[in-house]
C-alpha cells in the first residue's frame, strides 16, 4: 500500500492509535458541533475549544447515494461508481455527525442501530497518495 | 383577516423546462413583458425592482434589454428562497411608502443533472464535497427515510405524490413534464437516494416569472382582479433543526424554518390553515411535499398517509396541493421557483387556471419554499 494522507487537516486525529473526529465545545453553553469552529451557533458566543468526539453512536437516519455525484466537487471514481451509504450518527451525548457509511446495503441499515467510527481510503490524489476519510460502520458485536 | 397593504396586479411567466435557444435572462425579460401587459403598464412606469437568478447572471443587467429608465433595481440571492425574498422585499418596499409600483423577478437556467454544489459558497470545507456529501438529494432521502419510519408513511404514498404532480401538469401549458406517469413506473425508476427514485425528484431546470406589485388602495387602477398579499415571510434555521448541507445536527430536536415561517405568516394574515383553499408547497421531491403538509400546519404528522391515499390534496380535494405540478413537474429554476408558486395562486384566485382550476371559487391561497442552507419563505394571498 502506498502513502496515505487525511482528506483535510484538523478534521480528525487519524493517523494515531485511537483516531477521533475533532469537534468543538462551547465553554459557555456546552454545545458540541463538528467540525470545530470558533463561534457557537447555540448561544452565539465565541468561547469554544476543540474536542475529540466519541467513537460510538446510533444511526439516526441514512440513505444510499445511488448515482455518481458531480465532479468537482466529488473526487471519488465516477466512471466505475459504486453506490455508498450516507447517514447521521448520533454520538452518545455529543452531536449528530453526517458521515459516509461502510455499507451501501439497504438490508444492513436500520435506524437506531449501533455504529462505530472507522477510517477508509477514498481516492488517490494527484501525487498518487491514498486519501483517507472517516466513515461509520455497523458495530460488529 | 388583516387588511393588506400590497396587491399583485400583473403576472408573467416564461414556460419552465428546457428552452435551448433562449438565455436564462431572456426568459426573465419575457416574463417581465408578460407581466407588464397583464397589468396594462409600461416598463417606464415601474419604480423599483427586486430580482434574482442563481446561475443565469445578475438580474439588474436586464435593464439594458427592458429599458434604461433609472429605476432602483436590487439583486437578490437567497438560494431556493430567492423568489420569495424578492417578493418579500418588494412588498415591504411598497408597504413602507417608499414607492407605489414595483416588480419582483426571478429566472434561471441550470446545467443538467443534480445541482453542482460549491462547498465554499455554502460555508463548508472542501472535504465535504470531495467525499461525496455535498448533495441536496441525500438530505431529502435521509429526512423522509426517518420520517417514513417514525410516522408510518408508505412508499406507495411517495409515488402518489409524483403521479399527482405529473397529472396536474398535464393541464398546465407552462409546465415541463406534462405526461402522466404511473405509480408503478415511479416506484420502479432508478433509486437515486433511498427511498427516493428518479421520478420522485424534481430536476434543476429553466424558466422565469415576474410579478407586478402595487399599493392595495391603488390596485384597481391596474386590474379588475387584484390579488392581495396578506403575508410574506422569510426565516432561517434555528439550533436543533435538521437541514440540507449540514455536517452536523444538534442533539436536541427543534422545528425547522418552515414551521417558524408558516406560524409567522398565519399570524401576520390573521387566519389559520383551515382558511386556506389551495396551497403550493415545496416539493423538491415527493417526500418533501408530505412533510411540508404537516410543517405548514395543514395536518398532523402522520396524517398524510390517509390524506394522500384518499386524494384530499388532489384538485377537487379538501386542500389541493401543487395544482400546477409543483417542482416535480415544473423543475426548479432556483431564482424563479418561489415566484412560480405565487403565479399559480394568482391564477387560481382569479379563476383563470383553466382545466386545473380549483372548484368553488377559492379565495385564500398559500405558498411555501424551502432550500439550502435551511431557509423558508411563505406567502398568503387573497382576493
Amino acid at each position: 500500500m502506498g502513502e496515505q494522507v487525511p482528506i483535510e487537516d484538523g478534521l480528525f486525529t487519524w493517523p494515531s492509535e485511537d483516531p477521533r473526529l475533532i469537534g468543538s465545545e462551547c465553554l459557555d453553553c456546552n454545545a458540541i458541533i463538528f467540525p470545530a469552529q470558533s463561534g457557537c451557533p447555540r448561544c452565539a458566543g465565541d468561547n469554544t475549544q476543540p474536542k475529540e468526539l466519541g467513537t460510538k453512536g446510533t444511526l439516526w437516519t441514512w440513505t444510499i447515494q445511488g448515482y455518481p455525484p458531480k465532479s468537482p466537487p466529488f473526487e471519488g471514481d465516477i466512471v466505475d461508481f459504486e453506490p455508498f451509504g450516507v447517514g447521521y450518527v448520533e454520538i452518545h451525548n455529543e452531536v449528530k455527525v453526517e458521515t459516509r457509511l461502510t455499507t451501501a446495503n439497504v438490508e444492513e441499515l436500520k435506524i437506531g442501530m449501533e455504529m462505530e467510527l472507522s477510517f477508509v481510503p477514498l481516492f488517490k490524489d494527484e501525487e498518487g497518495k491514498e486519501v483517507v476519510t472517516f466513515a461509520f460502520a455497523p458495530c460488529k458485536s | 383577516m388583516t387588511t393588506p397593504e400590497v396587491a399583485i396586479v400583473g403576472i408573467g411567466m416564461h414556460p419552465f423546462g428546457r428552452t435551448p435557444d433562449v438565455s436564462g435572462q431572456d426568459q426573465g425579460v419575457y416574463a417581465v413583458r408578460q407581466a407588464l401587459k397583464d397589468a396594462g403598464v409600461e416598463w417606464k412606469d415601474i419604480q423599483f425592482a427586486f430580482g434574482g437568478s442563481q446561475a443565469a447572471g445578475h438580474a439588474d443587467t436586464m435593464v439594458s434589454k427592458l429599458g434604461l429608465t433609472g429605476l432602483q433595481f436590487i439583486n437578490v440571492a437567497n438560494g431556493c428562497a430567492t423568489g420569495g425574498s424578492a417578493l418579500f422585499s418588494a412588498a415591504n418596499t411598497i408597504a413602507s411608502g417608499a414607492f407605489d409600483l414595483g416588480i419582483a423577478i426571478g429566472y434561471d437556467k441550470h446545467e443538467r443533472g443534480a445541482f453542482r454544489i460549491k462547498t465554499k459558497e455554502q460555508g463548508l470545507g472542501d472535504w465535504y464535497g470531495k467525499q461525496g456529501l455535498a448533495l441536496t438529494t441525500q438530505f431529502f432521502g435521509m429526512k423522509i427515510n426517518r420520517y417514513m419510519e417514525k410516522y408510518d408513511i408508505s412508499h406507495n404514498t411517495l409515488a402518489k405524490i409524483s403521479a399527482k404532480a405529473f397529472r396536474n401538469a398535464e393541464h398546465n401549458p407552462n409546465a415541463w413534464r406534462r405526461q402522466p406517469i404511473s405509480e408503478e413506473q415511479i416506484l420502479e425508476s432508478d433509486m437515486l437516494s433511498y427511498p427516493l427514485t428518479k421520478f420522485m425528484f424534481c430536476s434543476p431546470a429553466e424558466g422565469g416569472v415576474a410579478l407586478i406589485l402595487a399599493r392595495a388602495d391603488q390596485a384597481h387602477k391596474y386590474t379588475d382582479t387584484p390579488i392581495y398579499l396578506n403575508a410574506a415571510v422569510v426565516r432561517s434555521r434555528r439550533w436543533g433543526s435538521f437541514e440540507v448541507m449540514a455536517p452536523w445536527i444538534a442533539l436536541e430536536d427543534a422545528a425547522g424554518p418552515t414551521v417558524d415561517t408558516s406560524t409567522a405568516a398565519f399570524e401576520m394574515a390573521g387566519i389559520g390553515p383551515d382558511d386556506i383553499d389551495v396551497a403550493q408547497l415545496q416539493d423538491t421531491e415527493a417526500g418533501a411535499e408530505i412533510m411540508h403538509m404537516a410543517e405548514n400546519g395543514f395536518c398532523e404528522h402522520g396524517e398524510q398517509e390517509r390524506m394522500i391515499q384518499q386524494g384530499e390534496t388532489e384538485i377537487g380535494g379538501r386542500i389541493p396541493v401543487n395544482t400546477d405540478g409543483g417542482c416535480l413537474a415544473n423543475g426548479e429554476p432556483v431564482g424563479a421557483s418561489g415566484l412560480r408558486q405565487v403565479y399559480e395562486n394568482v391564477l387560481q384566485l382569479r379563476g383563470g387556471a383553466g382545466r386545473r382550476q380549483v372548484p368553488d371559487n377559492p379565495s385564500v391561497a398559500y405558498t411555501h419554499v424551502y432550500g439550502a442552507p435551511g431557509i423558508s419563505g411563505v406567502t398568503i394571498l387573497s382576493r
